[in-house]
């Protein structure tokens, strides 16, 4: 490619001094030779072509072209011709004199001159800077190595086609657009490439976490390792790039990094010739700097405080600049941006505030099976923010009524589904617009079912959303027809609809056992991929919903899902039971309510050593200590490991105690060794995560000392062997166990509790009891799996050991190790806040 | 005059978490990060029973506190839904990546 024969450089002339021609007509000098300077220019002469002498200075040594239009050509869908905007032909033909590859170094507003970098002096009487912006370098160790480049001209492009040319990887520090942008390209032109990003969500100033998570998955699947949340340490190499480090000692090896952190705008010019420069060089709403002769515009300027990265507020300022030149005086009024972009070929659309807040309404809509994420931000009826992901095609409608902040209160209900809809026949109700349609019109893409097929199943009985769902298949895959089905079961029924099963909270549509089924169904693994594959109506769901889906996907994944500590209840993020004064107890385990000298005087230490004002004997056998602070609880749980005490879970929704008698090693009634059973059940069942805390008891004779027939899971061992009693509970509604069935062996016991636990984690609903699951599915369900499915019995118990294998690490000890001690201690506790009182 | 106190980076804040920050004589301050980075500071009590907001689960603009899960919105400090009471707020601005917070009332008066 030849990027270069339209443009030479021209040389300076001999007197190094431009004279002026007889053309009287005032100069004005562009600096700059980008988007803004020309379009500028072009404005200028649509209103007075003959006003103005111009001259145009160009650092690089081409003609105009279009710098969004960069990527496209790195990934090879474009050449550079394609995306020149003015050929020399058009300087030509309106007289204007282009000086590209030499940059203007110097101002100097007394004698109203510029000076280039060759040397050359030119006279102006208006100075238009449109000088745009610099890409900004991290001040990392090896910025300057050969092999780091920014994204920002053609020159950036042929050194990473040159790079990509040889193969091998690339680093990419930054995930906005830009940086997406760069490793999309050389992606395609054949590189292992790596996205560095600082924040946690990609281009975090566009889109919000849940489309920002979309990206991010549709770009790994393309190839890319995404790094969110990663900060660049050093760039390393010996004589040339060779790799990037990050904070956490991660080293990436790569030929060529990238920087595309950001831009600045580009104020040393202005800056040194003495105009008032703040963030941009600061003009007013015609585009006059600080001296009225010259005027700046693009993204070097600054306009009411606000600094514009994006091209729509450019063509505005042009227009007021224009207008200003030529004696009109609109005036720029500043301008709304949205962003409607291709990001590696991913449509990707944001407009306006959609931070949400005080008084604003999400509207979510998500289809996952076309990968749409909508969000519509409406606060006082008015639209004043939207993230489009997948489908932009209404971008621009609701970008407009963001901006003519038209009233949308009549057609709210209406506004997610599109222009098209919203305004089809003037319905505006939306059962109306669901009557509205004709019979066959599509109602489940997924399904391929239409309106008349559903109305028929209705009128043929199918009264409820499931009963469609099970019949004629409407909404039963990605669901995100259900709204449509529930208006036509509305429409045909009135008020004879069946409300559905009740959901899991107001988030969502769908119930638990729903939600889990498709966990498993689709293989889902995080919860941002279930709220966006199964339409969750809020960005970040609620504390309802989120530790259930946490645990859902725990218990779906063991060893694989990553625990959300964010959607954990505070006691178990604490490992403590939080109290009323905000303090914490704490519950070392004691195996089967067995403890030592050793384990006491640990107790006692830490009582005195922590100033406990209490020490209680819990109902489940073990020692509560109260009244400790969170910044004191690793240094408590170090010292209880000290004595070889770990976690007691006294906190969890997960196995609380295993409580027992004495049994036969000591009690003269005792049948079997209910202790030595007791500690075998605790080892086997610690750490476990449940939908709902679980207590076990052995009893070692009927007497039933231990109260093992108000426990979850509770045995009383008998003369013949041990019988299996389950879904007791001592709470609110006191509940005697079912007896599940008796078995001669202590192996058995164990056994069958392991499989009894799984498929109560399984299948009961998060915050379900074992009481209340069992009262719902009935005891012979249960029997049904555990006792006479033997084989199903054996699969549950090698699952429960499975998981457990990953569950049995002492969350104490990682934590006195050192582990998340951000929530253990004050944001910046090195801080003196004695120094702050004195300030 | 206002009088800004740096009290750390973004990235010192769990997304969807929060931190607290103790000034001598004053009530603990919760500064909550949201998930889309919003960033809010709050008098580390519900208006309820006094139950340390930091540790609640937050979601969208709003903590849910750990003791009786009434929903504080963040913004303002108003109890939603039925519930009735209020949390002060504190004044709280990001730049760049640096967090910082209102210096106190109190203090204020103080100095």
């Amino acid at each position: 490619m030849d990027f270069q024969n339209n443009a030479e450089p021209e040389t300076a002339n001999e007197e190094n001094i431009f004279v002026p021609s007889e053309d009287v007509r005032e100069h004005l000098v562009v600096v700059g030779n980008g988007m803004a300077g020309c379009r500028a220019v072009e404005e200028l002469l649509a209103r007075d072509a003959g006003r103005y002498r111009v001259t145009i200075f160009g650092a690089e040594p081409y003609v105009n072209y279009n710098r969004i239009m960069l990527s496209p050509v790195l990934a090879g869908e474009k050449s550079f011709d394609d995306i020149v905007i003015n050929s020399r032909e058009w300087y030509d033909e309106n007289g204007i004199e282009l000086i590209a590859g030499d940059p203007v170094t110097a101002v100097d507003r007394t004698a109203k001159t510029v000076t280039s970098q060759s040397g050359r002096t030119v006279g102006y009487d208006k100075l238009l800077i449109a000088t745009g912006s610099d890409p900004f370098i991290i001040p990392v160790p090896g910025k300057d190595l050969p092999g780091v480049i920014s994204f920002r001209d053609m020159k950036d492009v042929d050194t990473m086609l040159e790079a990509a040319g040889k193969g091998g990887s690339a680093v990419v520090i930054g995930g906005g657009l830009l940086g997406l942008e760069a490793a999309h390209g050389l992606t395609l032109r054949g590189m292992k490439v790596t996205v560095i990003h600082l924040m946690d969500t990609l281009m975090e100033r566009q889109l919000d976490e849940a489309a920002g998570w979309l990206l991010k998955s549709a770009l790994e699947g393309r190839g890319q390792t995404i790094l969110t949340g990663a900060n660049t340490e050093a760039i390393y190499g010996d004589g040339k790039v060779e790799g990037v480090r990050l904070k956490d000692g991660t080293e990436i090896p790569a030929s060529l990094v990238v920087m595309a952190v950001g831009i600045r705008p580009s104020t040393a010019l202005a800056r040194e010739a003495g105009l008032e420069v703040n963030r941009g060089i600061k003009v007013d709403d015609h585009m006059v700097t600080s001296d009225p002769d010259v005027l700046a515009v693009g993204e070097c300027v600054e306009h009411d405080g606000n600094v514009y990265g994006l091209v729509a507020p450019l063509w505005d300022m042009c227009r007021s600049l224009a207008d200003g030149l030529t004696d009109q005086h609109t005036g720029y009024k500043g301008s709304v941006t949205s962003t409607k972009l291709k990001v590696a070929g991913l449509d990707v659309f944001s407009a306006g505030d959609f931070s949400g807040g005080e008084g604003c309404e999400d509207i979510v809509l998500r289809d996952a099976s076309r990968g749409v994420y909508k969000r519509v931000v409406v606060k006082d009826d008015k639209v004043i923010g939207a993230v489009l992901y997948g489908d932009t095609a209404d971008g621009g409608w609701y970008f407009d009524m963001l901006k003519r902040e038209e009233d949308v209160g009549e057609i709210r209900d209406l506004l997610i589904f599109g222009q098209a809809f919203a305004s089809g026949g003037g319905a505006l109700d939306p059962k109306a617009a669901v009557a509205a349609l004709s019979d066959d019109a599509e109602i489940c893409g997924c399904n391929g079912v239409s309106k008349g097929q559903v109305v028929a199943c209705i009128e043929k009985g199918a009264c409820s959303l499931d009963a469609v769902r099970g019949t004629c298949k409407a909404s039963a895959s990605c669901g995100s027809c259900t709204g449509l089905v529930e208006n036509l079961l509305a429409v045909v029924l009135g008020d004879d609809v069946q409300s559905g099963p009740k959901t899991m909270c107001k988030c969502t549509s769908f119930g638990h056992d729903d939600v889990r089924r498709e966990i498993v169904a689709q293989n889902m693994r995080s919860i941002p991929e279930v709220m966006q594959k199964l339409h969750w109506s809020t960005p970040d769901g609620c504390s309802s919903c989120r530790p259930a889906l946490n645990y859902y996907l725990l218990c779906a994944l063991p060893g694989e899902y990553v625990d959300d500590q964010q959607s954990r209840f505070v006691n178990e993020r604490m490992h403590a039971n939080i109290q009323k004064d905000g303090t914490y107890s704490v519950v070392p385990r004691m195996w089967g309510g067995l403890t030592n000298p050793k384990e006491l005087r640990a107790i006692a230490d830490v009582v005195e050593k922590y100033d406990a004002p209490m020490v209680k004997v819990t109902g489940g056998q073990r020692l509560d200590i109260f009244g400790i602070k969170k910044e004191d609880l690793p240094a408590v749980w170090a010292d209880l490991n000290a004595a070889g005490m770990v976690s007691g879970h006294a906190y969890g929704k997960s196995l609380r105690t295993v409580k027992t008698c004495v049994g036969s090693e000591w009690c003269r009634f005792g049948t079997q060794d209910s202790t030595g059973l007791g500690v075998k059940t605790e080892r086997m069942t610690w750490g476990s995560w449940m939908p709902h805390k679980f207590k076990i008891a052995v009893s070692g004779c009927p007497r039933n000392c231990a109260e093992a027939t108000i426990k979850d899971f509770g045995v009383v061992c008998v003369d013949s062997g041990y019988e299996l009693h389950v879904g007791g509970n001592g709470g609110i509604h006191l509940r005697a166990t079912d007896l599940l069935c008796k078995v001669a062996t202590e192996q058995e016991a164990l056994d069958y509790c392991a499989a009894f636990t799984q498929l109560y984690r399984e299948e009961a609903r998060y915050l379900e009891r074992t009481a209340p699951w069992i009262e719902r599915v009935g005891v012979e369900y249960v029997k049904q799996r555990i006792v006479e499915d033997e084989a199903g019995r054996e699969e549950l118990r090698a699952r429960f050991l499975y998981s457990q294998s990953f569950s049995q690490d002492d969350p104490w000890a990682q934590r006195a190790a050192g582990a998340e001690s951000e929530l253990h201690q004050h944001l910046d506790a090195s801080m003196p806040f004695g120094a702050i009182a004195a300030e | 005059m206002t009088t800004w106190i740096d009290i750390g980076t973004l990235a010192d804040i769990p997304q969807r978490g929060a931190r607290t920050v103790q000034i001598a004589g004053e009530k603990e301050i919760a500064v909550f990060r949201t998930s889309d980075d919003t960033v809010f500071a709050l008098v580390n009590e519900c208006p309820h029973k006094k139950g340390p907001l930091s540790q609640g689960i937050v979601h969208g603009h709003s903590v849910a506190c750990p003791l009786h899960n009434w929903n504080i919105a963040l913004k303002t400090g108003e109890a939603q839904g039925n519930d009735e009471g209020c949390t002060p707020t504190i004044a709280v601005k990001l730049e760049g990546d640096r967090v910082l917070i209102a210096r106190p009332a109190a203090m204020k008066a103080a100095a």
